[in-house]
Parts: C-alpha cells; sequence; structure tokens
C-alpha cells in the first residue's frame, strides 16, 4: 500500500515552500516535490554547493529567511529534489502525483495525497524578432538564473531589453558580477510604476535603488526603447536598437555590438499541473489564463489549491503570503483548527493590487509585430516563419488552434512555451489556457512502464 | 577572482572535467552542463532539423529545449538541467524529433 500524504505540495519557491511548511506545522503530513536538485525556485535560486558562497543573499533579498523557512520545512515534511512531476490525476478524492527521480536517470516515482498544492511558478514570456534564435541572446530570467544558481556572467558586452521592472536586477546583477552592461532598453516609460499613487511608496523604491547601481556602473537606461532585431552567423554579434513610439513600433534605429541579449518581456505561469485536473482559470489584466482562486488559494476542483505566479504573476513576496494562505486552507479543509489571519488576508490583497498595477505600468504593445519579417521564425522548435503563420491564416485558419495544425508552431519540444504568447497575438487572441497532458518529456519506455486505465476507464498515452 | 565569485564570496571546490564532443571543460562540483560549456565559451551547440540553425542556452530553466545535449549515450538532456558528474562525455549535434514529450493540444 502506497502512503497517503495529507498534501503534497509542487514547486520550492517561495509560494510551495511557505504552503508546506503552514500546513505542516497545523499538523499536516506533508511532502513536497521540484525538478530542481536546489530549494528556492526562481527568485531563491542559490549558487551550487560546491563554490561554498559565503553571501549566498547578495544575489537576492530575503534569502535567510527562506533558508530558514526550508530547514524547518525539512524536519517536518518529506521533500523530493531532483524530481520532476508530469502528470497529477485525481480520483476518489486522493491525488495521485507521477514523478520523474533524476535529471538523466528518471526513475518513475508516484506520490499519492489527499490534497495537492500548485506552486509551480512561470517562465520567462519572449516575443520573437528576427535572430532571436541566435546563441548569446537568452531570456532575462535565462541570464539571471546562471548567475544566480551557476555563478556564470551570461557575456561579456550585454544589452538587457524588454518590459518590466525585472530588467533592472538583472541588468544589476550582471554589472555587479563584472559584465559591461551596454543599455537596458524598456519598451514602455522607464519607472512606469513610480507614477502610480499605490506604488509610489512602496516597492518604487526598490526601483530606483537598482537605477542607482545602474548608474554607479554607468549603464544607460532608457524608456521607449527595443531590440527588435539580433545578428550573427553562430553566435551573437551585434543587436539593432531602436526607439518606439506608444504602440512600439519603431521609430528610428542604431546597431549595439555586443555578445550577448538578455530580453525578456514578463512572465507566463506554469499551469500544466492545474489544467491537467480541470481547475477553472481567469484571465490577468494582461490577457494571459492563470488559475482561479478563492480568497483562501482553492481551485475550483475540491483539494486543489495553488499559490504564487499560478495564479498571476506577483513576484516572490506575494508568492510566499498566497503560500501561507493555501497551506492554513488546506489544513482547515482537512479539519485541523486555524484561527483565522485577517492581516495575511489583507497583505496579499495589497500585494495582488501591486501586481495588477505593475502590469498595468508594463502592458504589451501591439508594435512588436513590427518588428517581424516574413522569415522571422515565430516558432523556435519547429522553425516556424511568419510568413508560414500568414499562409495558414490566408488558407483559412481563423485562430491559434487551426494555426497551429496547419502551420505546426507549438508542436515541438517546447509544447509552446515560448511562441503561444507570440502566436496568440498574431492571429488576434487572447493566449488560452495550455493542454498539455504531459508535462515534462518522459521517455516511451517510462510511460509504456504505466500506460494501463486509468481508475475512470481512459487510457493514457503518450499521443500529443 | 571573477566577479561573480567575490560577490557572494564563493570559495569554489577544485574543478573536474568533463569532456564535449572531446574538448575538456573544467566544472565547478554542482554546475550544469550548460552553464559549465557557457561559462567555457561554447554559445552554440546544436543545429536544427529544418535550417541547421546553430542553438545554445535560451531560458536557462528547463522549459525551450533548446539546449539538448547527449550525455553518456543519453540523448536529448537538458543541458540547463543537468548537472555535470566527472568524466561526463558530452556531444552535440542535431536533436531528434520530440517523441515522448506529446505536443500540447
Ligand atoms: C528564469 C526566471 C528567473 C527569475 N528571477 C527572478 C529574480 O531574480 N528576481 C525576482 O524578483 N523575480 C524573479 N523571477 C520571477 C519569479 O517568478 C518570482 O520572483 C518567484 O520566484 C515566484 O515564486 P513561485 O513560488 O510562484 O515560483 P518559483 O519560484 O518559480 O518556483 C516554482 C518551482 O516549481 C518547480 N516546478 C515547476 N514545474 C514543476 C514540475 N512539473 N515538477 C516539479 N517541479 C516543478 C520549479 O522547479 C520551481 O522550483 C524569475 C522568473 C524566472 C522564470
Ligand atoms: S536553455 Fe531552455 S531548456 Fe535549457
Amino acid at each position: 500500500m502506497t502512503r497517503i500524504h495529507d498534501l503534497a505540495v509542487v514547486g520550492a519557491g517561495p509560494a510551495g515552500v511557505a504552503g508546506a511548511l503552514t500546513a505542516a506545522l497545523a499538523g499536516l503530513d506533508v511532502v513536497l516535490v521540484d525538478g530542481a536538485g536546489r530549494p528556492g525556485g526562481q527568485y531563491f535560486r542559490r549558487p551550487a554547493e560546491g563554490f561554498h558562497a559565503a553571501r549566498p543573499g547578495a544575489l537576492h533579498h530575503g534569502l535567510d529567511r527562506f533558508t530558514r523557512q526550508w530547514e524547518a520545512l525539512r524536519e517536518r515534511a518529506e521533500v523530493l529534489l531532483s524530481t520532476r512531476v508530469w502528470a497529477v490525476e485525481r480520483a476518489d478524492g486522493a491525488i495521485t502525483v507521477r514523478c520523474l527521480e533524476g535529471d538523466r536517470e528518471e526513475r518513475p516515482r508516484t506520490v499519492t495525497a489527499r490534497g495537492l498544492l500548485v506552486a509551480t511558478g512561470a517562465h520567462d514570456r519572449p516575443l520573437p524578432f528576427p535572430g532571436w534564435d541566435l546563441p548569446g541572446v537568452l531570456t532575462a530570467g535565462g541570464a539571471q538564473a546562471l548567475l544566480k544558481g551557476d555563478l556564470v556572467v551570461a557575456g561579456r558586452r550585454v544589452v538587457v531589453a524588454g518590459t518590466g521592472p525585472f530588467l533592472l536586477p538583472v541588468a544589476a546583477g550582471l554589472a555587479d558580477a563584472g559584465a559591461q552592461v551596454l543599455g537596458v532598453h524598456e519598451a514602455n516609460r522607464r519607472f512606469g510604476l513610480a507614477r502610480h499613487p499605490l506604488l509610489a511608496a512602496g516597492r518604487a523604491a526598490e526601483a530606483l535603488g537598482y537605477a542607482a547601481r545602474l548608474a554607479r556602473h554607468r549603464v544607460p537606461y532608457s524608456g521607449r526603447e527595443a531590440v527588435i532585431a539580433a545578428h550573427g552567423e553562430t553566435a551573437l554579434t551585434h543587436v539593432t536598437v531602436a526607439s518606439l513610439d506608444a504602440a512600439w513600433r519603431p521609430l528610428s534605429t542604431r546597431t549595439v555590438e555586443c555578445d550577448t541579449l538578455a530580453c525578456g518581456y514578463g512572465f507566463v505561469p506554469q499551469l500544466d499541473l492545474p489544467l491537467q485536473l480541470d481547475c477553472a482559470t481567469r484571465r490577468d489584466p494582461d490577457g494571459g489564463p492563470v488559475v482561479a482562486v478563492d480568497a483562501g488559494m482553492r481551485t475550483s476542483v475540491p483539494g486543489v489549491y495553488a499559490a504564487g505566479e499560478a495564479t498571476g504573476v506577483g513576484g516572490a513576496a506575494l508568492a510566499e503570503v498566497e503560500g501561507r494562505i493555501a497551506g492554513r486552507a488546506a489544513a482547515a479543509d482537512l479539519g485541523r483548527p486555524t484561527p483565522p489571519d485577517p492581516a495575511l488576508s489583507r497583505r496579499r490583497d495589497r500585494l495582488a493590487a501591486f501586481a495588477r498595477a505593475l502590469q498595468g505600468a508594463y502592458p504589451l504593445r501591439p508594435g512588436w509585430q513590427d518588428w517581424l519579417r516574413d522569415d522571422t521564425l515565430v516558432c523556435r522548435c519547429e522553425e516556424v516563419p511568419l510568413s508560414a503563420v500568414r499562409e495558414a491564416q490566408a488558407m483559412g485558419a481563423v485562430d491559434a488552434r487551426s494555426v497551429k495544425l496547419l502551420a505546426r508552431p507549438g508542436m515541438g519540444w517546447c509544447q509552446g512555451r515560448m511562441c503561444g504568447y507570440a502566436v496568440a497575438c498574431l492571429v488576434g487572441e487572447d493566449p488560452a489556457p495550455p493542454r498539455r497532458p504531459i508535462a515534462q518529456p518522459v521517455r516511451l519506455g517510462d510511460l509504456a512502464a504505466r500506460a494501463r486505465p486509468a481508475p475512470d476507464g481512459r487510457k493514457t498515452s503518450s499521443e500529443g | 577572482m571573477s566577479g561573480p565569485y567575490r560577490l557572494v564570496r564563493a570559495r569554489p571546490e577544485p574543478e573536474f572535467e568533463i569532456s564535449v564532443d572531446g574538448a575538456p571543460v573544467a566544472v565547478v562540483p554542482g554546475q550544469s552542463v550548460g552553464a559549465a560549456m557557457h561559462g567555457a565559451g561554447i554559445r552554440s551547440w546544436r543545429t536544427t532539423r529544418f535550417g541547421g540553425r546553430p542553438r545554445g542556452l535560451y531560458c536557462g530553466i528547463g522549459v525551450c529545449f533548446d539546449c539538448l545535449v547527449t550525455v553518456n549515450g543519453v540523448p536529448s538532456l537538458r543541458a540547463c538541467l543537468t548537472e555535470a558528474r566527472p568524466g561526463d562525455l558530452v556531444t552535440t549535434g542535431e536533436a531528434p524529433a520530440p517523441s515522448g514529450a506529446g505536443g500540447e493540444r
């Protein structure tokens, strides 16, 4: 008989760890699973042990606090690192979490629990432009992850571009670590958030702090500018920087020589697992789908909770608060006494309002579509150029789904994670909630080993 | 000491070696194969199926699948997620079409 935990938590970022710890402290038997080898998620990603970093916190605020939570959790719950979840199923009030252990071996492992907290975070949201698939072009988060986790500086001469306040810590981190950061190009206005009454007092100060660090390194920070093309033969050698109008259409351009571009236009929540369970979604202010939750972070499916970026992109502080709320709700729903904590809820409301205002201050404008040429790849994996998308539309494909059937964007390795947003915009839709029956790649043998009829009679298959 | 090491006051353990297409690459214990390659200046290491376009690290966190390599004969591993082990033999080249990954529906 497999052991049935009270709560399985997927994700060891700020949301998952806070949620797991809160639930464990309330008396639940908790198991936490993360595909990464080290806890922390994206924000609290820390250098590999082999570095013996005396000040790992130099790269992020609040690491000590997170580390204390992690140590407390390890004493009270089962934690499974290097364990990727590729599917979740729910039957008879129990949730089965199907995992693969090891970063290359892939040992199948199954975890069963009465409840599930999804805290799977987000990934970068790229926009396509000519040359965006050249080596040396990285996502902004990717450059940050290399630095925080592996102490590798993404390049020597680096350009940072995209939109949102996240560009600032990325650029400041690179500059502090010794890169020559040639410029930060914000497609919206700079300090868009400082003008918002709600924000002026709060985190705007943080942004100004980064701006001061950039000024110290003499890194120019410009608004209404973007990298609209990347150039090079086998790797990046230079980029085209454009000044933009309010709709992000290029006005004038110049060339900047660089070996690396770190580029990011916000984040896309990872919704594969909640969507496998048919959790209801709603639209974030930017039009993208996020898991819909109530005041206790309960999804529409009984026993399933979500916290952090999966319920709306809002950063590490909000993720932690949401995790705690979810952990409390899970404990309460399983009959553990949990006195109400209105202060926690108020904090969530405040931080969530802040997140919405941020999204409002750094929207994506349609003019980026003017950056593309006919031969610009929209989908990197299947190498689908813009012209193929337009041809599919000319053949009668009216929505992203039919464009995909005809031209194959989103059908490759990344399952549309990189191009999904752009394809939706190109056909004039809001991005649809992604349906990925398999959240992580599984070798066929592992799948075959368990391709038996599910309890409800459906057969699990590897068909995409 | 290089910039990032100074920043976090790292005292790294001795490096070990892996081989990338026959060339030695130094790794600090715990680093990923992809980070070690990128850090060693190897930026592009695979070509695409149709256009033969060069690819390397892009997302850094295992979602884009651009960084695929073969390690000790195991194909299609994400270099950015695979922790390097002493003596690993990494080979690069064309990645096969996705098989078990399943498309998005
Ligand atoms: C690459 C990247 C870098 C970022 N860097 C910063 C930064 O430096 N500063 C900042 O303020 N914000 C950063 N962010 C924004 C980040 O989303 C939030 O700051 C914060 O980390 C969100 O917390 P979370 O708990 O919701 O999710 P995360 O911190 O993202 O944690 C989610 C965890 O879930 C795990 N996971 C996901 N899917 C699965 C699965 N199927 N199976 C097993 N485990 C799974 C992941 O491995 C991860 O550890 C970054 C985002 C990205 C994508
Ligand atoms: S760099 Fe994107 S999967 Fe490795």
